[in-house]
């Protein structure tokens, strides 16, 4: 992959702005309501009959936080997102059986919370250098699957 | 399945962005060509560029169409009837790009709405952008 200049001031400039602590939980909650049938890997949570109570749900906020310091190891190994990613690709595979699919849900979900706290400071150019940086993320979780 | 409160909810957030409709839907267009830049080969006889007129013009004309949409949900399929066989006789968009399109619309909406673009509203807008796509490609095949 590679990264132009203005590509990784976008991507550093939006992990910046971000509260880990908050776009987190608001993904992984949002991709649960968005997208229900993510719920399947998530049966050990508890209640996430209604968008109030997965919003509440503490496993789904303190899973999020974990999402979003994993990204964050990503963005600090940019020039190899591929090998940072090994591991966690073999987990999800092997031990989580995440459909893969579900990934690209999940890292559209962090995209739309991003818009809601940047506005108008989220430029096109900045969505197309974050969504460059999602994909390449995505592509690295799907590796290890055979 | 859209639920009666979602089906009101789509409708109010279309008529907010009807007045806005060319910033909208210019802005969800741009977004698509900067972040697929794919989808640009479907416009070569547009001037796609930044703040265009044509750009304005085409992406008010897309969120009309949609909030026509929007107010008569139940009747999808002959509401867009002539859309329909426009984008599939005319237009033969491969079907992937309404994907990439409704996602630059969701994200311009969580640009324009911020914490009002709630996980319900992303939801019931994303349902009906699907159905809406739907309704576009039934006729290609």
């Amino acid at each position: 992959v590679v990264w132009t200049e203005q590509e990784r001031a976008f991507i550093q400039e939006i992990f910046g702005k971000l509260n880990y602590e908050e776009a987190g939980p608001k993904a992984l909650s949002r991709v649960l309501i968005v997208y229900p049938w993510t719920q399947r890997y998530f049966g050990s949570f508890g209640n996430l009959c209604n968008s109030e109570a997965i919003i509440k749900n503490p496993k789904v906020a303190a899973h999020g936080k974990v999402v979003l310091r994993g990204l964050d190891r990503a963005m600090k190994n940019m020039d190899d997102i591929k090998n940072t990613y090994k591991e966690l690709s073999v987990l999800h595979s092997e031990k989580l059986h995440v459909d893969p699919d579900n990934f690209k849900l999940l890292a559209d979900c962090l995209t739309i919370v991003i818009a809601t706290s940047m506005g108008t400071s989220f430029t096109p150019e900045k969505q197309a250098a974050w969504q460059k940086f999602l994909a390449v993320v995505v592509s690295a979780l799907c590796r290890q699957y055979y | 399945m859209l639920s009666k409160t979602e089906k009101e909810l789509i409708v109010h957030i279309w008529e907010k962005m009807l007045p806005v409709a060319e910033d909208i839907g210019s802005e969800a267009l741009l977004r698509m060509f900067t972040t697929f830049p794919k989808t640009k080969t479907y416009f070569n006889h547009l001037d796609i560029s930044p703040g265009s007129q044509h750009l304005r013009c085409h992406g008010k004309k897309i969120i009309q169409a949609l909030a026509e949409g929007a107010r008569n949900i139940s009747t999808l399929t002959t509401t867009l009837a002539h859309l329909s066989r426009f984008h599939a006789y005319q237009l033969r968009i491969h079907p992937t790009n309404f994907k990439l399109f409704n996602h630059c619309i969701l994200v311009t909406l969580a640009c324009k709405m911020g914490d009002n673009f709630t996980p319900v509203a992303h939801a019931a807008i994303d349902k009906f952008l699907s159905a809406f796509s739907a309704v576009l490609a039934e006729k290609f095949r």
